[in-house]
């Protein structure tokens, strides 16, 4: 019903060649095709969108133009904020309400700390809470553990840190049992095993799923667990602006913002956890993003002053298919699970141009090439380029009620704008989804600043260039889990210096010293969306 | 210059604007100049942040709708309402049983329900919310967990609720109960949390991780991949 009476005769052509091409397998890529097309097609190639940061541990690294301005930011608060009182002091102090600071509270709560979680919006306000299609775990018979190490690292282009796809792939089935058993429901065969499919890059069904709600129901499941502790507290809409260390250089708690009152205080802590996710809202070569309102990257902001390294920081993921038509929904999410479920990409001639199911970056390309150097896309009116994502194939694939059935969020999102996508097929072109890279870690989230761990999107390092479907729900809960387990051993014994400031004393002075003026402060905690008039 | 789009008026907490037709209300509020903080979250339709209430002028009745997914409409005077104090019962999921009476127990005012339906008509996500309130109330977890699992918690229910029930509280641990203790046990995976634990892939996976580059890249051309 939204759809223009031009768009309309487009998907007459969408309907004429479906029957020929249910059942049809388009062709799976070489390696040499995959790279040819990431070279020439994805925007992570496009040297003129990159530059070289210019201070701190990782100077000379290339990576986005967004986010080396806000890498290279000023801090929001002076060296000399008063640290001599703190408001608080907790044990653990977990900063991030997503899966994995939720995880790393609840694991390390468990510890017997006493545990602190502050959020910058609310709890479960993260890009857990937006994942739809699933879960990986390698638990079917006919799957394994080394076979998913093995399709991990294709999808990453082998650059992945083989310790921390070892620790994913092996803590995978016990993630799936531990959510269970905190009564997450998974989509099942009468028979109580798992229902599984395939997702891009995998080669055995491993993705399980919760409808199309699989992050949500993991987070509000988390959220719900971490409110049943006595000895977690959470603080909503209170984000940290800065890490704080003591005169050994053990993090020992950071310094608070609350969003609302706009009061900078200090939290006092023996351990700290930074699980503050993506950076999608900085959006990317100006592309629009499946993110949740707060991925600002304030955690690569926080960590990089404080001396952590940051590794594969020029590879961010673009989901191939985000929300195209009609505007108002442009960049969200359509989950992957709707090719998953057999919905061809195909070009505005009705015809395949890619296999549905390659890793994300290639299928991107692929989308971002029917489109630009093909020619062959779908333009909106309002110029936007749009390949189709024929969605009525899955229940002629898999029998009536499937989409309502398996994607309700999906079909509720088109509903709303009187778009049937059991009966017709929708318009989608990559969005920014995902920062494949972030702070190097240990397989216990350790990292080069001692009494900080780090999990999550934050991270970098387990997905190498490039992440696969449903392994970033696993990574939260694998390494979220992984962290707050080595914040609770690491505390016994742990006595907190003097807390200082002076690693951001020293940053002022690089900046200075390149002679950097820093317009933009950081973290950023909220984009801008106002009107600037 | 090509025709303009007229503006159209809305009403943000009384107060008019006058926007672009084809917004969202919460790019409209942004486009009025409203930096959110509360009453925004995904963005996407999943969080439950962005719960908002509105009339149309000279309409009495009161629609709902999330902020991120609902366009405006002239004349629409709207409120959010980001936070709702709902109760909330604590329990231990360990050391609770799958019984109607634990339901009972931790919400007492499931059975002050009043069946009239107020919840249904403000879930912006169309679930049947007094019909699971009212499995709730006969003691059906299954059927709770089960109806009320697209739920986004954003809490317009209990907000309308007559009878002051916290309906999405009451849903998340009937789903929690129904996950843990209903669902038919999955075989395969606790067989393979077992193995896994036993050190069964340790040497497949220390053989990967010893190859080269090209035998790695070999291997995984070599995979076999599951038919659809």
């Amino acid at each position: 019903m939204t759809y223009t009476p031009e768009m309309m005769e487009l998907i007459k052509v969408v309907e004429a060649t479906r029957p020929q091409r249910v059942g049809q397998r388009f062709p799976s890529m070489t390696m040499e095709e995959r790279e040819q097309v990431l070279d020439s097609f994805h925007p992570d190639y496009i040297k003129a969108n990159m530059r070289e940061i210019r201070v701190g541990v990782n100077k000379g690294n290339r990576m986005p133009l967004e986010l080396a301005d806000v890498l290279e930011g000023r801090p929001r608060i002076s060296p000399d904020f008063d640290l001599s009182q703190p408001e608080f002091s907790t044990d653990v102090l977990v900063i991030g309400g997503g899966g994995a600071g939720s995880s790393a509270a609840i694991l390390s709560s468990e510890s017997g700390a006493q545990v602190t979680l502050v959020t910058k919006l609310r709890l479960g306000d993260a890009n857990t809470m937006m994942a739809q299609g699933g879960i990986q775990a390698a638990d079917r018979p006919e799957d394994s553990p080394s076979i998913h190490y093995l399709d991990v690292l294709g999808g990453g282009h082998f650059t992945n840190y083989p310790d921390l796809v070892e620790a994913l792939v092996k803590d995978a089935p016990g993630v799936i049992q531990w959510l269970e058993n905190l009564g997450a429901m998974f989509d099942k065969l009468p028979d109580g095993s798992m229902y599984e499919e395939h997702g891009g890059g995998t080669s055995r069904k491993r993705m399980h799923c919760a409808r199309d709600y699989t992050g949500a129901e993991i987070m509000r499941t988390l959220r719900d667990e971490v409110r049943n502790r006595s000895n977690i507290d959470v603080i909503e809409f209170c984000a940290a602006v800065e890490l704080v260390l003591d005169d050994n250089g053990k993090a020992c708690g950071a310094v608070l913002y609350n969003m609302e009152t706009e009061h900078y205080f200090y939290a006092q802590a023996r351990a700290v956890i930074l699980a503050t996710g993506g950076s999608g809202r900085l959006h990317y070569q100006s592309f629009p993003t499946t993110n949740h309102f707060g991925a600002t990257g304030d955690g690569l902001v926080l960590a990089y002053r404080a001396g952590a390294k940051l590794v594969f920081l020029d590879t961010m993921q673009y989901h191939p298919t985000g929300a195209a038509y009609p505007e108002q929904i442009l960049g969200q999410l359509v989950t992957e699970k709707v090719r998953s479920l057999g919905a061809q990409p195909v070009n505005i001639k009705g015809e395949q141009f890619v296999y549905p199911l390659e890793p994300r970056d290639v299928e991107a390309a692929a989308f971002i090439r029917e489109c630009s150097a093909r020619k062959l896309g779908i333009t909106t009116l309002s110029g936007q380029p749009t390949v189709w994502l024929d969605t009525p194939m899955i229940d002629l694939i898999h029998g009536p009620g499937t989409v309502a059935k398996a994607l309700p969020a999906m079909a509720r999102q088109y509903k709303r704008f009187y778009i049937d996508m059991a009966k017709e097929p929708i318009l989608v072109y990559p969005t920014l989804h995902y920062q494949n890279g972030g702070a190097r870690i240990n397989v216990d989230c350790s990292t080069e600043v001692p009494g900080l761990f780090i999990a999550g999107e934050v991270s970098g390092g387990v997905h190498g260039r490039n992440r696969l479907m449903g392994n970033s729900l696993l990574d939260v809960c694998v390494f979220g889990r992984r962290a707050g387990v080595a914040a609770g051993a690491y505390i016994p014994g742990v006595t907190v210096g003097l807390p200082n400031l002076s690693h951001v004393a020293a940053w002022n002075m690089e900046l200075d010293q390149a002679g950097m003026n820093g317009a933009i402060h950081s973290p950023i905690l909220l984009p801008n969306y106002t009107r600037t008039v | 210059m090509a025709e303009q789009i007229q503006n159209i008026p809305i009403f943000i907490m009384g107060k008019r604007y006058d926007v672009p037709p084809s917004l969202t209300i919460m790019k409209a509020m942004e486009w009025a100049g409203y930096a959110l903080i509360r009453g925004v979250g995904c963005r996407g339709g999943f969080c439950g942040a962005c719960g908002t209430v509105y009339r149309i002028k000279d309409d009495p009745k009161l629609y709902f709708g999330l902020a991120c997914q609902t366009v405006v409409k002239p004349e629409m005077y709207l409120a959010q309402i980001p936070f709702f104090p709902a109760k909330r019962a604590s329990y231990d999921i360990t050391k609770i049983k799958a019984e109607p009476v634990t339901l009972f127990k931790l919400y007492p005012e499931t059975l002050r329900c009043l069946g009239c339906g107020t919840c249904t008509k403000a879930c912006p996500q169309e679930l049947d919310v007094k019909g699971y309130m009212a499995a709730a109330m006969r003691g059906d977890i299954t059927a709770v967990a089960t109806m009320s699992f697209d739920c986004i918690m954003c809490g317009l229910c209990s907000a309308r609720c007559p009878a002051e029930e916290p309906q999405y509280n009451i849903a998340i641990l009937s789903r929690r109960l129904y996950g843990r203790y209903l669902a038919a046990r999955s075989e395969h995976l606790e067989k393979r949390v077992t193995a896994i634990q036993a050190g069964k892939y340790d040497s497949e996976i220390n053989k990967l991780k010893a190859m080269s580059l090209d035998e790695l890249k070999q291997s995984y051309k070599a995979r076999d991949i599951e038919p659809q």
